[in-house]
């Protein structure tokens, strides 16, 4: 076998955790975004042209509850910007690539991919098919949730009424066993406090501006938390 | 529902990929200040819970604390359950039966 197939198959392979742990969110995010009233088109495009589900699940309960158009772009900012961290950390083995290369690198750039790719190339450098490795786990990551999306609008489609029959709990239940065992950080548990009490405050204000006015809340009462521990191992320690 | 879609869409595309196509492709402009890197690491918990405290303590509107409210023992349990072992899909089951078991029994 040649050492670029070689390469984009061990990307593959070392994705595959990944892959199999996306899966039931392609088709949870699939099947709840049609339940939610969302044109099968669109549930599709979501997942082939944004390709990032945190933001996409977001973005279904957002457009399900009529968010004005800047209140959903500005959410996907907030929910994706941690991808230019990832952008930056590959930089350094992305430099001397074409631009070829990196536009769609960068396109399939997701969090699962990062932690695989970044771990390659902090081992081993772009040298031995590197970037081939990139790619396998890119394009991997990417037919994944193409698949495990359509199966999920597949079901939403052929079991009518799935969010009367409580279907839209699911995207609660899946925010929270996500969000659950970070709480274990105090300065996390600071955010999450925050910012769920004023979005529980701001409720009823329109546009789902109230999700805008927690998320920075949040967030300041995070780095606010973060700043109070800091002071105070400082002041044991002297 | 928002309207148009397709344009929530394109804008969605825009940011995203912008975010991405950041430093691989304009890099050599950017530099990533330390207090954002900082403030990133509460974005999940503070967008999640703020999406997760009204649909679970308000699914209709109002406060709703009475037994006809499922979504609130059900988010408990999805929370408790991934709490203490660090799994999400089996939070997110027993989370759906707890939700589901409450709505027949009340």
């Amino acid at each position: 076998m040649n050492p670029t197939r070689t390469a984009l198959l061990a990307g593959v392979r070392d994705t595959v955790p990944m892959l199999v742990g996306a899966a039931p969110f392609g088709v949870i995010f699939g099947t709840l975004a049609i339940a939610s009233g969302i044109p099968a088109w669109a549930v599709l495009a979501l997942s082939a042209l944004v390709f990032a589900g945190s933001s996409q699940f977001v973005a279904v309960s957002l457009i399900g509850g009529g968010a004005a158009l800047p209140v959903i772009w500005l959410t996907t900012f907030v929910v994706n910007l941690r991808h230019a961290l990832y952008s930056a950390s590959l930089l350094p083995y992305a430099r001397d690539l074409p631009a070829r290369w990196r536009w769609p690198l960068a396109f399939w750039l997701t969090d699962e991919t990062f932690a695989v790719v970044e771990h390659r190339l902090r081992e081993h450098g772009a040298a031995q098919g590197g970037v081939w490795y990139w790619l396998g786990s890119s394009l991997a990551m990417y037919l994944n949730w193409q698949l495990w999306t359509i199966a999920g609008v597949l079901l939403g489609q052929s079991v009518p009424g799935l969010a009367s029959l409580g279907l839209d709990f699911a995207m609660v239940a899946t925010f929270a066993a996500i969000v659950a065992p970070q709480l274990r950080q105090y300065p996390v548990l600071a955010a999450a406090v925050a910012a769920g009490v004023v979005a529980l405050l701001a409720r009823h204000l329109p546009y789902k501006l109230g999700l805008m006015l927690a998320a920075l809340a949040g967030v300041g009462a995070g780095m606010l938390a973060e700043s109070l521990a800091a002071g105070a191992t400082q002041e044991e320690q002297t | 529902m928002t309207q148009p879609l397709w344009l929530a869409i394109l804008g969605m595309v825009v940011v995203t990929y912008g975010i991405r196509l950041s430093f691989l492709v304009f890099g050599h402009k950017l530099a990533f200040p330390p207090a954002l890197q900082r403030a990133l690491r509460y974005v999940p918990a503070a967008v999640l819970t703020a999406l997760i405290v009204p649909m679970a303590l308000a699914p209709q509107g109002d406060i709703d604390l009475s037994l006809a409210n499922a979504y609130l023992p059900g988010t408990l349990v999805a929370g408790a359950v991934a709490f203490y072992s660090r799994q999400t899909l089996p939070a997110i089951v027993l989370g759906f039966v707890a939700y589901g078991v409450w709505r027949w029994l009340f």
